[in-house]
């Protein structure tokens, strides 16, 4: 008698785990991010009127971009996109660190973050205080004097490549 | 069929199918409470007398919150607070009270520290709090969320931001918590739905618990004295209500939670009409900006602490000082290695630990609400690090304590 109660009991209890598996993947897939979220998503900027030193923020995914024509006293950098003879500093927004948007003084020629007081440099390379990396450079493509943010240009694949942006 | 007798009483009819007499002496009239305690054991009802409220409140705030990026701020600052006839009063109620509700809780933690009651038997009475804690916090977060306000917003990208684990870069899980790649509409309406829900729901249960881990080893008292409960209930239900060292809870002991209740209340109401201002952040009236960070981010005063163990360090390591931080007070129970159940002022070292903890945590509550800048950072640093070196510290004082 026993055994067909401990049968049953585990019959019960297999299809209920597997039931359980199921409902849980379910449930993860109940929180991902919707196919409308996700396709919402290229945003293009016209650099050919931008001035030197002016940061522009710009809105991509959300999130905001930075967009800086970098002055000649302005160190170069390999992450700079370089559109005919200007070079661009061109970055997310948000702080490495815990994901605020630093401001930008244009005195200093620095981004400065009042959340935890961290600091970069034009290039978006950190200076100061806790952040743990450069802000990141934004799958970018480069299309005459625009700039196509979403979309993996040759450019930003060789960044990302090098290393040079995650 | 079981066999009922005609009953003469509704008391005795409901006894008969619910034995509400045997649950009443279980629960009130044979739960035996020392008298050798103080206000301080009375701020239990103090915290369910305050979730009481801030559900009721809650109640109220629900029926005309919109749960919407493009309604929510409006539903609350417009509709409820101008419209709804003393929307305003359950909107400040809710506000004082959620604030109040983690003082009162702060008490009740450092009580228990205090007089050892996470002691000898009580360990799951502890346990059972700190979740409690911890489950609040995630009420207070997510209720943190529903104005979609400027801090609303920020404190939502910096917290979910938290569980990219640093270097460890997983973005994927932040955006599959924000259902998006920053925080919006399907970020509000899930943590809208904990709020209201499935956190609620769950401490309720954890309430319910942790009532029913200090059921068998009583609360403790202001000697941690050890003393048979059995005899003082006999000595009590004998009449001899001045030799006994029990009074029954309900209803002795009750009246007393009573008064210290009374005069709790007088002080939340002063603030809800009158400095109900503290518990509403002015940043949070300007709506949601994803573009625009508020110049100085900080959350609510009662996570300031943990707040300024994450802020000093780089991010690896502040990440995981911050996890610690946020699970430390659970090991209480077992870092403490002492046989003592006694108030710290008799157990030597312990009561140093015990003052330096408080104080610590005091200072790191207000480097937490000042700008990360100069000489607060080095504070704030210190402060993170003598956190760490108490607990350090702990099972080795503990260890060497004399027994009593």
């Amino acid at each position: 008698m026993s055994s067909r109660r401990d049968f049953m009991g585990k019959a019960l209890g297999g299809f209920a785990a597997l039931g359980g598996i199921a409902a849980l993947y379910a449930m993860k897939r109940s929180w991902d991010p919707l196919p409308s979220v996700k396709a919402a998503g290229f945003t293009t900027v016209d650099l050919s009127a931008a001035e030197p030193n002016v940061l522009n923020v710009e809105k991509w995914r959300g999130k905001p971009i930075f967009i800086l024509k970098k002055t000649p006293d302005m160190k170069p950098d390999d992450r700079d996109v370089v559109v005919g003879s200007d070079r661009f500093h061109v970055s997310i927004g948000l702080c490495t660190h815990l994901g605020c948007i630093p401001a930008y003084q244009a005195d200093n020629k620095k981004f400065k973050c009042a959340c935890h007081g961290g600091e970069f440099d034009t290039s978006g390379h950190q200076i100061f205080g806790p952040p743990p990396s450069p802000l990141e450079v934004p799958p970018f493509k480069i299309d005459g004097t625009k700039i196509v943010l979403g979309e993996a240009g040759p450019e930003y694949t060789k960044m990302k490549d090098a290393g040079l942006t995650v | 069929m079981a066999h009922f007798e005609k009953a003469n009483s509704i008391n005795e009819w409901m006894d008969q199918r619910l034995a509400v007499n045997t649950l009443k002496k279980v629960m009130q009239t044979e739960y035996w409470i020392p008298k050798n305690i103080n206000f301080l054991w009375a701020m239990g009802m103090v915290l369910a007398a305050t979730f009481g409220i801030l559900l009721v409140s809650g109640i109220f705030l629900l029926m005309y919150y919109k749960p919407d990026v493009n309604m929510a701020f409006d539903s609350v600052n417009y509709t409820i607070m101008t419209e709804v006839g003393y929307g305003w009063l359950w909107r400040h109620i809710h506000g004082v009270a959620a604030s109040l509700v983690f003082l009162v809780i702060y008490i009740h933690m450092f009580t228990g520290i205090y007089y050892g009651s996470y002691k000898k038997g009580r360990e799951l009475i502890w346990l059972s709090g700190m979740l409690l804690f911890v489950t609040f916090s995630a009420e207070a977060f997510s209720g943190y969320m529903l104005p979609w306000g400027q801090m609303s917003y920020w404190a939502g990208m910096v917290i979910t931001n938290l569980f990219s684990a640093g270097s460890l870069e997983l973005y994927g899980l932040v955006e599959w918590i924000r259902g998006d790649y920053v925080p919006g509409d399907a970020f509000l309406t899930r943590f809208f739905m904990l709020h209201v829900l499935l956190l609620p729901l769950a401490i309720i249960g954890l309430i319910v618990l942790h009532f029913g881990t200090l059921r068998i080893p009583h609360v403790n008292n202001q000697d941690g004295e050890e003393f048979d409960f059995a005899e003082a209930a006999k000595l009590y239900k004998e009449g001899k209500v001045k030799e006994s060292k029990v009074i029954p809870f309900s209803p002795v002991f009750l009246s007393k939670d009573v008064f210290v209740l009374g005069v709790y209340f007088i002080l939340f109401f002063y603030l809800v009409f009158f400095h109900f201002e503290f518990a509403m952040d002015p940043v949070n009236f300007d709506p949601a900006d994803g573009l625009k960070t508020p110049p100085h981010i900080y959350p609510e005063w009662y996570f300031l602490w943990s707040y300024e163990i994450l802020r000093p360090f780089p991010k690896d390591p502040g990440l995981v000082a911050f996890g610690i931080a946020q699970v430390i007070f659970l090991m209480l129970p077992f870092l403490d290695r002492s046989p003592n159940v006694a108030p710290a002022s008799r157990r030597g070292l312990f009561n140093v630990w015990f003052w330096i903890m408080l104080l610590d945590m005091l200072v790191l509550t207000v480097m937490g609400k000042l700008p990360p800048q100069g000489i607060w950072n080095t504070i704030g640093l210190v402060a993170a690090l003598v956190f760490f070196a108490l607990w350090i510290a702990l099972p080795i004082i503990t260890k060497s304590e004399k027994k009593l």
